[in-house]
Formats: C-alpha cells, structure tokens, sequence
C-alpha cells in the first residue's frame, strides 16, 4: 500500500491504495465520486474521462499514484457551486444530448478541454475531437448540437 | 490487473538503477502497457514511471534538426509546428490517449502498426539512450521489437528536417491504429520511404520507391512498381493483397502532398 495525495474539484484528499489502483478506481470507491463512469475497462469508451492538471485523461488508463499531487477535476466538479448545472450539462439536457446517460460524464469533460483550446469548433472538429468518447444511444447528433449550443454560449 | 510497485524516479540516472531488478518495467503514459497489464499479458513486478523526470520533457529545434524528449506526449508533439511529425501525432488515437502517450513509449513498444516508427524510419532519426545514439535505420528489429538493452531508456529523439514531408495514414476506425501508414521525406541527400502497419517484420523502408523517387519525386514514378503481398499482415480489417495495395496508394498520395 502507498500514500497518495492530490486535489479534486478543489479539495485536498488523501488515500492509502494498493500501488495497482487505477485513478478512476480511486475516485470511486475511495472517494465516492460514482459520476465517472467505467464503461468498458479496456481504454475504449471514454466515459471515465476526468481532468489532470487541465488535460482530458482516462481515468482507467492511469494509475492514481500517478496523480499524485496533481489537481484532478471530475463530472462532480462541473456544476455551479449552487449546485445547478454548468453551462455544458445544461446543454446536454436542454438539446437531450444523452438518453440512458451513461457515457455523458466523460463527453462533457471531453467538451470541456475541447472548448477551452478551440471556442468555437467545427461540427467536423467535435466530431473528431469526440473519438474516444462513445455512445451507443443518441447517434452522436444532439451530442453535437449540445457541444455547438454551449460553445456559442460560453463565447 | 496483477499488483506490482511503483517507482517514481526523478533523474534518468535513477530510473536506469530502478529498472535493474528482475521483472521492472518502464512505464511511459501507460497507454499500451496498463490495458496489456489489465488484461494479464503482462506483469511486471515492479513499474518505473519515466512521467517526473524533467530531462526527458521538452522539445527544442536547431532549424536542421528537431530534438522531441523521450516523455513529450503526442499532443505536445501535435502542437509544436513541427510539420508532418505534427500532425502525425495529432492523429494518434484519440484526445485522451494524446495527452499521456508518449513518444518515447511508442517507440519502445515498436507496434507494427504505430504512426512514430514510421516518422523516425523515414527521417533517419537518432534515437538517444541513457546508453548510447541509436540510428533509426538500425533500431526497428521486428515486431515489437528494438535494439533496445534492458533498462535502456529513450532520452530523446532527434530528426532531422527534411525540405519537405508527409504521413498518409488509412486508419483502422475502431482502434485509430494505420491499417497501414506510409511516411516520406524529401532530404537534399535522398528521399526516405517509411512503411507502417503492412509488414508482419513491423515498420520498413520501400527502397524500390526511394529509388524511383530520387530518379523523379512524383507519384507518377511509382507506377511501374508493384508490391508483393508476401509477409504482409493479414487480419480481418485487410488482407495481404489489400495492404499491398494501400502502401503503394499510399506513397502516391503522400509524394503529392509532399
């Protein structure tokens, strides 16, 4: 077992974990923060995406030690601080950009890093920008329209 | 994934001294090696993380020649202007996979259908060890395979700029992996023609095509070249005959993009 220490959403947390513990195991079922989903397990899927230091990361591709001291942002750190819903979450409800909802944690910290580097993407970039982040229920299109209608929100 | 300990050195130095006990392994951003683990292909009863060490980070260029450290992620490479290598890397996998693979983990893995074996072949990179400076040309020993020794460490990556170049790639969609990628670069000396994700021998120069192409640097000198299926891959996403095809195909698109 080790020591591991490192900031998520904003709060210094600290935890013992076998040296094999993945950062999206850590944030589970150490912390309780069930929002990033582990969809496939095998880098695939996407929907365990969190942030390290600003980067858009899967979490079950890399081990919390690695984190340590870093400053970690997950799904449950994307809401207001009133608890209402970020500009990206609502607009994945208002466009109905998920249905069974499971993959939406890891596409709304995907669209986040995206809309950060480029404002106002392209349906072309999303979409690509979106490859490792997948969904079997919407088709992708009102994923899409979400992303558009918060990027012109967000300016 | 089976349990193992974790070392996180800060000096290559150290590394090289942590990855000298039995079954150690390095670990790059883990993109390859932590799903291999999971899936109980591999391992190791010790990882080195090679992710602190400061003398491995950082990208710096002469004008003649590009230095890329051996811990520069893929979307560090994508954007730092660097022409074809550039863009090769910002169409490695996807975001995620980009912001913690490394150049020098992909290089060390060697897949046979990874975009990096491509861009250093064709390059005449050097690539350079805790140990020693590495010949591209001499490095590529077969399917995951290099010349590197155990506890060999890739510090950097030098290539030398070329007047011109350009990576074709015919993804696989599912894994984003070249179904087979084709690299070329124009130097004052020659012209280097790099093949990935066709050979079961992993990357290699189509020297048939270098020459060609010295004599006239146009896709139209390619014509009366053939490639043989022999050795190539066959998989259920292309067979022999088809990867053939595409290397040639390939070369001509990346010539005229050139």
């Amino acid at each position: 077992m080790s020591s591991v220490s490192m900031t998520v959403n904003g709060k210094s947390v600290t935890g013992e974990v076998e040296d094999r513990t993945l950062l999206s195991t850590f944030l589970r079922e150490d912390l309780h923060l069930t929002g990033t989903h582990i969809g496939c397990d095998t880098s695939q899927c996407g929907a365990c995406t969190v942030h390290v230091n600003g980067k858009a990361v899967k979490g079950c591709t890399m081990l919390a030690l690695e984190a340590e001291g870093a400053d970690v942002r997950t799904i449950e750190g994307m809401a207001n601080d009133d608890g209402s819903l970020g500009v990206i979450q609502a607009a994945f409800q208002e466009h109905h950009g998920l249905q069974c909802g499971f993959c939406t944690p890891g596409m709304v910290m995907a669209a986040d890093e995206l809309l950060k580097n480029n404002s106002n993407p392209s349906e072309t970039e999303i979409r690509k920008y979106l490859s490792g982040n997948i969904c079997r229920c919407t088709g992708y299109h009102n994923i899409i329209k979400s992303i558009q209608a918060a990027a012109a929100q967000l300016g | 994934m089976y349990n193992f300990v974790f070392e996180k050195p800060t000096t290559v130095a150290e590394a090289v001294a942590a990855l000298a006990s039995e079954d150690a392994q390095a670990l790059g951003g883990g993109q390859t090696l932590l799903p291999t683990m999971k899936q109980r292909l591999a391992s190791p009863a010790k990882l080195v993380s090679l992710t602190g060490i400061a003398e491995m980070g950082g990208t710096s260029s002469t004008g003649d020649v590009i230095t890329i450290g051996g811990g520069v992620t893929h979307a560090d490479v994508a954007a730092g202007g660097y022409g074809a290598i550039s863009k090769l890397a910002g169409d490695i996998g996807d975001p995620t996979v980009r912001n913690r693979g490394t150049i020098g983990g992909s290089l060390a893995n060697n897949d046979p259908s990874a975009d990096y074996p491509a861009a250093a072949l064709a390059s005449g990179a050097t690539i350079k060890t805790n140990a020693r400076s590495i010949a591209a040309d001499d490095y590529f020993t077969g399917l995951f395979d290099t010349a590197l020794e155990d506890a060999e460490i890739i510090v950097s990556v030098d290539f030398p700029v070329p007047l011109s170049s350009n990576y074709q790639k015919f993804e696989q969609p599912a894994s984003r992996f070249a179904l087979v990628g084709v690299f070329v670069a124009k130097f004052a000396d020659g012209v280097r023609v790099a093949v990935t994700g066709a050979s079961e021998g992993g990357v290699y120069r189509w020297t048939e095509a270098e020459t060609a192409l010295n004599a006239n640097f146009s896709a139209d000198a390619l014509d009366g070249l053939s490639v043989s299926a022999d050795n190539m891959i066959s998989d259920l996403h292309g067979t022999p005959e088809y990867r053939a095809n595409l290397v040639k195909v390939l070369t001509g698109r990346a010539v005229a993009d050139c």
